[in-house]
């Protein structure tokens, strides 16, 4: 046996090939709308307008620049308020969620997560409803010396709106975490309420308040939406992206923009990765999961707080949608559906919202598929070792790439004369592989955890018994992981009925879709038909939502009857 | 883990079981055999058929996992007859093999279950009728019954070996438990940090240990360091008779505790020597007794029958006289 062997290769079992053949296509896809886009992003802000390569001479250039370096100034103030005030503002709330014996926890949840359905610049017209021009309380805000809502305040409230679901939602999962025995030891040596909070529950809770802060900063700085609508001669990074590309077609200078943008995204992923990998480790397997204890005062304490966050996110959404009806604003308040029947279907908005449920659809049925196959082959091929692992990378990074980064760089990259591909730009399809791309991460994740918590011999076995995997995949693998895949779906539906920043620079007159009508909407002067547009996008999605969990049910009766099984 | 060396053959409708703690590569050798795995080196040879390169749906095994691997959302039916399908026999010859294996494994009527409503025994039984479901040449069973708890993996193991001689199905078992190995298999495979470290029967293995690791890792032993001096072993103050003492040096002499006996001792033994309880442990009809001997510098552990201790009125601090088996004593060198 002493023979010198270069590493021996096994043999493919021909049903294998479909699925290297699956792998392939996967990582061809993102490739081309994920990997491509993005390194020509890079390649531009390092080219001069004859795209020759200049080095950092678009960086210096730019930070000579004193608009637009006020721009990268004002971003990062505003963003980093807004997370100073979310955050604390948010753990609050997922603290009463999570750890009192407040009523109604259900309701608060739902409530605190509504602004999810909607496009996030839907907070800006309702603020400005609220306190712009002719809105309704502009003589309070002023009275407290703020004299417009245009600019940095109506940008930091629309944001903090916007972005407190995703910071709640990293919260409550991280106070759930909790370790009722290291309570009970508490107790058993009589240590007081606010040491218990400040040596268990805080370092506890550390790495999600790391990740909820990270998350909000990064949200903010990118987003493009509210700026826009809210912002008005406030400049940041976002708007000043869309500026120097669409209006100026300064493409080089763009991308140096984009590359701020990305800094923090990149730096939120990377730390967001660590931090998950401590978080889990965390809780071991025989951690007993924690359980609040009636306690009056403290229980009303958190109802109160939670009914004020609750109304006021209700009063957010109630102006928007209340602005909807109204006649004439602020003259003319008697009831109309004049937004909707005239000023949407003027705006062509009906084929806006017909286009978005269009894009919304194949995003969640393509979204879905890919995401899913892609995982799995990731996860369970037999062979190409040296392809998975990168698959798997790239499928990690649109996680770390803002949306107005990725339109970017698609337009730079489809819109490139000599590119065969170049027939794809303004299509619908395009649109919907860029939604796809933008939200693959989550969806890959969680296909990931699902396909993880199956038995890692289900294909040896299947392979023993000369079954094709294939086969496996369609009558074990899929079947199991159903719940996973309505998850994804739905993801992928709300997101791309709500996403701007991407498709802002992808769309055509034919191919506009509702979210960007709600934009041109408040360009033109129609803040009624702009806020009719996202109360009805909002609808929209809640529609889908309960929808979704009808789904969920079914398939959960029609698939996973064994796990009830006694 | 890496292997090396490995040289072994496994004859026609043998019981072979791979032995050896965790992390010793025999596992490793297991998948490398099923194909999950690609050697480095090396060929496998299966029925005179070379499938060093093969892809595991172009072997011939079947495999049972210590997690089952049941499919959960299929009934017992649809997982015993999950490869018969692909082999395109009608539906009729399916049921007939199906209710055929289910009978072999001892339940006849679980074919409308599902995983989830059976116990870890009776998984486990549903995954092997599935791994014979199609008349494999040789059967992989991966630490099958570790998952089990004690009592139904004895019953389970008298059953898989019973139900191997039935069939008389080449079969190669991982496990890390000695005494499974010992009572299952025909040969038993020894294996340590990768290396084969012993092949041979129950026995043999347990006998004639051919590595201190092996004399350790089976069964108990007491260690006694001595050297050879004219043919025989002297450790301590004592000079003992053994089977292997004409080389010369320092040895590690190893020795059973079975093979330290009470009785019967004539006069004119040797190895003879008096030695006094310091701890008796019972383990049921007989027990491991620690005594501290005179001469040999070292305490030693022998087992004594509950009757004789009783018989004798033994306790904790008794003197008895032992005998040391001088055929018995394994010398290695150390």
């Amino acid at each position: 046996m002493a023979e010198i062997a270069l590493s021996i290769r096994q043999r493919t079992e021909p049903s294998d090939r479909v699925g290297h053949a699956g792998l392939l296509l996967v990582s061809l896809l993102l490739l081309l709308f994920l990997a491509a886009p993005l390194g020509a992003v890079l390649l531009q802000s390092f080219e001069d307008r004859k795209r020759d390569f200049v080095g950092l001479e678009n960086f210096v250039a730019y930070l000579h620049t004193p608009a637009l370096t006020q721009s990268l100034w004002n971003s990062v103030w505003v963003a980093g308020f807004v997370t100073l005030a979310t955050v604390p503002a948010a753990f609050l709330f997922a603290y009463a969620l999570t750890r009192s014996c407040m009523p109604l926890k259900g309701v608060f949840r739902t409530i605190a997560l509504t602004p999810l359905l909607a496009p996030s610049l839907l907070a800006a017209i309702s603020f400005i409803y609220w306190f712009g021009n002719q809105g309704v309380l502009k003589s309070v805000m002023q009275a407290f010396g703020i004299d417009s809502i245009y600019g940095a305040p109506g940008i930091i409230v629309s944001e903090m709106f916007a972005v407190f679901p995703h910071a709640l939602m990293i919260l409550v999962t991280a106070l759930s975490l909790a370790d009722a025995r290291l309570y009970e030891a508490a107790d058993a040596l009589g240590t007081g309420a606010a040491r218990k909070f400040f040596t268990i529950t805080l370092p506890g809770a550390k790495y999600g308040l790391i990740s909820a802060a990270l998350v909000t900063f990064t949200l903010v700085i990118t987003d493009f939406g509210i700026p826009k609508v809210i912002g008005g001669n406030f400049d940041v990074l976002a708007t000043d992206v869309f500026k120097l590309v669409i209006g100026q077609q300064d493409f080089q200078r763009g991308a140096v923009v984009a590359m701020f943008l990305l800094a923090p995204a990149l730096v939120t992923f990377l730390v967001d990765r660590a931090v998950q990998k401590k978080q889990t480790s965390m809780l071991t397997a025989r951690a007993v999961p924690y359980a609040p204890k009636p306690a009056r005062g403290f229980d009303l304490a958190m109802t109160a707080y939670c009914v004020l966050v609750a109304a006021l996110m209700l009063a957010v959404f109630g102006m928007a949608l209340y602005a909807s009806f109204v006649k004439f604003w602020p003259y003319d308040l008697s009831f109309s559906l004049r937004h909707y029947a005239f000023g949407l279907v003027d705006a062509e908005v009906n084929v806006a919202f017909f286009n978005s449920l269009k894009l919304a659809l194949g995003t969640a049925i393509g979204g879905t598929a890919v995401v899913f196959i892609g995982a799995y082959l990731v996860e369970k091929l037999r062979g190409m070792d040296w392809l998975r692992p990168a698959v798997q990378l790239l499928a990690l990074l649109p996680m770390a790439v803002p949306g107005l980064v990725l339109g970017l760089g698609y337009i730079f990259f489809f819109n490139a004369p000599g590119n065969p591909l170049h027939a794809l730009y303004h299509t619908m399809t395009l649109l919907v592989l860029c939604t796809i791309v933008h939200f693959y991460t989550t969806g890959h994740l969680t296909a990931l955890t699902a396909l993880k918590a199956l038995d890692a011999e289900f294909e040896a076995v299947s392979a023993s018994l000369k079954v094709p995997f294939y086969r496996t995949f369609w009558r074990v693998t899929l079947p199991i992981c159903t719940p996973a895949l309505v998850d994804i779906s739905r993801y992928f539906f709300i997101n791309a009925m709500t996403t701007i920043s991407a498709v802002v620079f992808l769309y055509s007159p034919d191919t506009k879709v509702a979210s960007i009508a709600i934009l041109n909407l408040d360009e033109a002067g129609e803040p009624g038909a702009a806020a009719a547009m996202a109360v009805l996008i909002a609808a929209t999605s809640l529609v889908v939502c309960i929808l979704y969990l009808g789904l969920g049910r079914l398939i959960d009766l029609r698939t996973q009857s064994w796990r009830h099984l006694k | 883990m890496a292997l090396s060396d490995i040289d072994l053959d496994v004859r026609q409708g043998e019981f072979v079981c791979f032995l050896g703690p965790s992390g010793c590569g025999k596992t490793t050798l297991l998948r490398i055999i099923a194909g999950l795995e690609v050697q480095t080196a090396g060929s496998v040879r299966q029925a005179g058929r070379d499938i060093s390169r093969l892809p595991p749906a172009q072997r011939d095994y079947g495999i049972v996992f210590q997690s089952y691997a049941l499919f959960p959302n299929l009934s017992v039916f649809d997982n015993v007859a999950y490869g018969l399908v692909n082999k395109r026999v009608g539906r009729k010859a399916i049921d007939a093999r199906v209710a055929e294996l289910l009978t072999l494994v001892g339940l006849p009527d679980a074919d409308a279950k599902y995983p989830s409503q059976l116990s870890g025994g009776q998984q486990q039984r549903i995954a092997l009728a599935r791994a014979l479901a199609t008349s494999p040449g040789l059967l992989l069973l991966d630490e099958p019954l570790s998952a089990l708890d004690a009592i139904v993996r004895v019953h389970l193991r008298q059953e898989i070996r019973a139900l191997q001689q039935r069939l008389g199905v080449t079969t190669i078992m991982v496990t890390h438990d000695q005494e499974e190995a010992l009572s299952m298999a025909d040969r038993i495979v020894v294996m340590n940090q990768g290396a084969i470290e012993q092949v041979g029967s129950a026995l043999e293995i347990y006998r004639e240990p051919a590595s201190p690791f092996v004399a350790d890792f089976v069964g108990k032993v007491n260690v006694l360091t001595g050297s050879a001096q004219d043919g025989r072993l002297r450790v301590g103050s004592k000079l003992l008779e053994c089977g292997g003492c004409a080389r010369a040096g320092t040895f590690k002499a190893y020795l059973r505790p079975e093979d330290i006996i009470a009785r019967p001792i004539a006069a004119h033994d040797s190895n003879v020597f008096d030695s006094r309880i310091e701890k008796i442990e019972f383990l049921g009809s007989y027990c491991l007794v620690r005594v501290s001997t005179d001469g040999l510098g070292q305490p030693l552990t022998v087992y004594l029958s509950l009757n004789f201790l009783s018989e004798q009125n033994l306790e904790v601090g008794s003197e008895l006289r032992l005998r040391i088996l001088p055929e018995r004593l394994r010398l290695f060198d150390g």
